[in-house]
C-alpha cells in the first residue's frame, strides 16, 4: 500500500520509520507546517532528519499531500477534542476521494463516530483505528473478531501515566503530588498531564470502544468521568489493607461509558503495574478475555497502525 | 483431635458465582468459621492450610473469651482465594484435623469494600455509616480509618460492607450519593466480569 501520512509527532514518524519493514510504501509526510511529497516514496530518513533537526520537514504544504498517489492517509496528528479538527477534515477529505484512512488519532473517532461511519458507506475506502485505543494490544480487532455483538463490556486500565502514578503511590507509600513530580522528571507524565489525571484520556478510549460495541452514539459528553488527582497515598494503604488497590478504570458497555479509580484485587488480572495497560473483553459466549501490552509510544502504536494497514482490501 | 469432633458443614457458595469459577487471578472472599482446642499453636495449625491451598488472609476473629458449647474456642477467619481453590481449603483443613463449622456463604450473600476520601471525620462519620446502613441496605463489618495529616485533613476510610446477593449496584448507587452529598470521593470496587 502507499502511505500518506498525517502528523509528524512519535506514532508519525514510526509509521514512516516501520512502512518499508511491512511491505509499504510512503508517499507523503506532513506535519502542521510542512509536507514532503513524492509519488515514487518520499526519502524518509532525510524527512525525519530535519524534523528532528528542527528544519522544516520538506517544501511543499499539506494540499500537496491530498494530491499524491495514495492508497491510505494515515491520520496521526493530535487529538483533539469537540470538533475534532483538523482530524476530521482530512479523514473526510481522503474518504470523499476513495481512499482508506488509518487514524491513530482518537478525536474523529470518538467525537464524530456516526458522521465518519457515513462518510465511509459513502466511500470506496474503509476506515481502521486500532491504534487510538491501547497502542500496541489488540483490542479493537479482537473485538471485531468476537463480532461487537457478542461483546457485553469492555474493562480496563488504558492510561499510562494515570497507572504509573498509582502504582507507584501504592509502593512508596507517596502522595499524588509527589509522584507526578517524579513522573514528569522521568518522562512518563507530560509537563501538562491534566488529560491523562483527570481520567479525559482514558475516557476518549472507552468512548471509541463504546461506539464500536454499539455502532455508535457516544461522545465524551456521554461519559461519566472521574480522575486520580484526589486519590491521597492512605486510600491506596487502606486498598492494601483489604488485599486490593486503585486503578484507574473505564467501564465501556452499550449502555454507556464509565471512567474513575476503582478498587481492584491487588493481585488481579487488572491490577498492572507502571505504564502497563490491559482490557478485559467480556463476551457473551466465550467468557473473558484479556490483553495486556504497551499502550503507548511511537514504534508500539505504529505497529497498530501498520496493522491496520495490512487488514485493508485493496482498493 | 477426636475424629468425632470433626463437624464439617461446607456451605457452598452462590451457584450463580460457580459461572464465574473460571478465572484469571480473580478471587472471592470467603469466611470460615472453625473451632480450636484451648492449646498453644492450635490458631496457626489452623491457618496454615489456608496460606498453603492458596488462600489469602484478609482477617482473623479469635475470640478467646468465648466458649463454644464444646468448650473450644470460636475463631472466624476471612479470605479470599480464587473460587476454584476454596473447596481445596476447606477440604485441607478437615485433612488437619480442623474443626470446620461453616464454610462460604454467611447470610448476607456478598462482601464489598469501598473507600472513602475526604473530609471524613468532620462531615460525621458515623452519620456516614448509618446513612450506608439505612440507604445501601448493608452491614458495616468492619472500618479502618487513616487521617496522616490529623482528622481536620482530608482522610480515607475502608468499609467492609454485607449486602444481600445481587444487591451490589443498588448499594453502591446508594453510597455514590452519600458521598457526593458529603462531598466524598468514594473509591467503588469493580464489579462484573471476573475482577468483582
Amino acid at each position: 500500500m502507499k502511505l500518506a501520512i498525517l502528523g509528524a509527532g512519535d506514532v508519525g514518524r514510526s509509521v514512516a520509520d516501520l512502512a518499508g519493514d511491512y511491505g509499504h510504501d510512503v508517499v507523503a509526510l506532513a506535519d502542521s507546517t510542512t509536507a514532503t511529497v513524492d509519488d515514487d516514496g518520499i526519502d524518509i530518513d532525510g524527512a525525519l532528519e530535519r524534523k528532528l533537526a528542527g528544519d522544516a520537514l520538506g517544501s511543499s504544504d499539506l494540499e500537496t499531500v491530498f494530491e499524491a498517489d495514495y492508497d491510505v492517509l494515515v491520520e496521526a496528528t493530535p487529538t483533539t477534542l469537540g470538533d475534532a479538527q483538523p482530524g476530521f477534515s482530512h479523514t473526510k477529505r481522503a474518504l470523499e476521494a476513495d481512499r482508506h484512512v488509518v487514524l491513530a488519532n482518537k478525536g474523529p473517532v470518538a467525537e464524530r463516530y456516526e458522521e465518519l461511519r457515513a462518510l465511509e458507506a459513502a466511500s470506496a475506502g474503509s476506515i481502521r483505528f486500532e491504534a487510538t485505543v491501547g497502542g500496541a494490544i489488540p483490542i479493537l480487532s479482537t473485538v471485531e473478531d468476537s463480532t461487537p455483538q457478542a461483546v457485553t463490556a469492555v474493562r480496563g486500565v488504558l492510561n499510562g501515566t494515570a497507572n504509573f502514578i498509582l502504582t507507584r503511590m501504592a509502593a512508596e507509600g507517596l502522595d499524588y503530588e509527589h509522584v507526578l513530580a517524579e513522573a514528569q522528571d522521568l518522562g512518563v507524565a507530560e509537563a501538562d498531564p491534566t488529560f491523562d489525571v483527570d481520567g479525559t484520556d482514558a475516557a476518549l478510549k472507552f468512548v471509541i470502544l463504546a461506539n464500536v460495541l454499539a455502532d455508535g452514539g457516544f461522545a465524551l459528553n456521554d461519559a461519566t468521568v472521574d480522575g486520580i488527582q484526589n486519590i491521597p497515598g492512605s486510600a491506596l494503604d487502606l486498598a492494601a489493607e483489604d488485599g486490593r488497590t486503585i486503578r484507574l478504570i473505564g467501564e465501556a458497555t452499550r449502555d454507556g461509558v464509565r471512567v474513575g479509580p476503582r478498587l481492584v484485587p491487588e493481585n488481579g488480572p487488572l491490577a498492572v503495574t507502571g505504564t502497563r495497560n490491559i482490557v478485559q473483553i467480556e463476551t457473551r459466549n466465550a467468557g473473558s478475555l484479556h490483553s495486556s501490552g504497551r499502550g503507548a509510544g511511537g514504534p508500539e502504536t505504529a505497529t497498530a497502525v501498520l496493522s491496520d494497514v495490512g487488514r485493508l482490501p485493496p482498493l | 483431635m477426636d475424629a468425632c469432633d470433626t463437624e464439617v458443614t461446607a456451605v457452598s457458595n452462590d451457584p450463580a458465582d460457580d459461572e464465574k469459577a473460571e478465572t484469571d487471578g480473580g478471587v472471592r472472599a470467603y469466611t470460615v468459621r472453625l473451632e480450636l482446642v484451648d492449646e498453644p499453636g492450635e490458631l496457626l495449625r489452623a491457618l496454615a492450610p489456608i496460606a498453603d491451598n492458596g488462600g489469602n488472609l484478609l482477617s482473623i476473629h479469635h475470640e478467646r473469651g468465648s466458649i463454644t458449647p464444646r468448650g473450644h474456642i470460636p475463631v472466624e477467619v476471612d479470605l479470599e482465594s480464587p473460587p476454584d481453590r476454596f473447596d481445596g481449603i476447606v477440604e485441607a483443613l478437615r485433612d488437619a484435623g480442623v474443626n470446620v463449622i461453616q464454610a462460604g456463604a454467611e447470610h448476607y450473600g456478598e462482601e464489598i469494600s469501598v473507600v472513602l476520601v475526604g473530609n471524613i471525620v468532620e462531615t460525621d462519620l458515623s452519620d456516614t455509616l448509618s446513612k450506608i446502613e439505612s440507604d445501601a441496605n448493608a452491614v458495616v463489618r468492619d472500618l479502618s480509618l487513616t487521617a496522616p495529616d490529623g482528622t481536620e485533613a482530608v482522610s480515607s476510610a475502608r468499609i467492609r460492607l454485607a449486602i444481600d446477593s445481587g444487591q451490589s449496584d443498588a448499594a453502591l448507587s446508594a453510597i455514590r450519593s452519600i458521598g457526593s452529598d458529603k462531598e466524598l470521593t468514594v473509591v467503588e470496587p469493580l464489579l462484573g466480569g471476573e475482577t468483582a
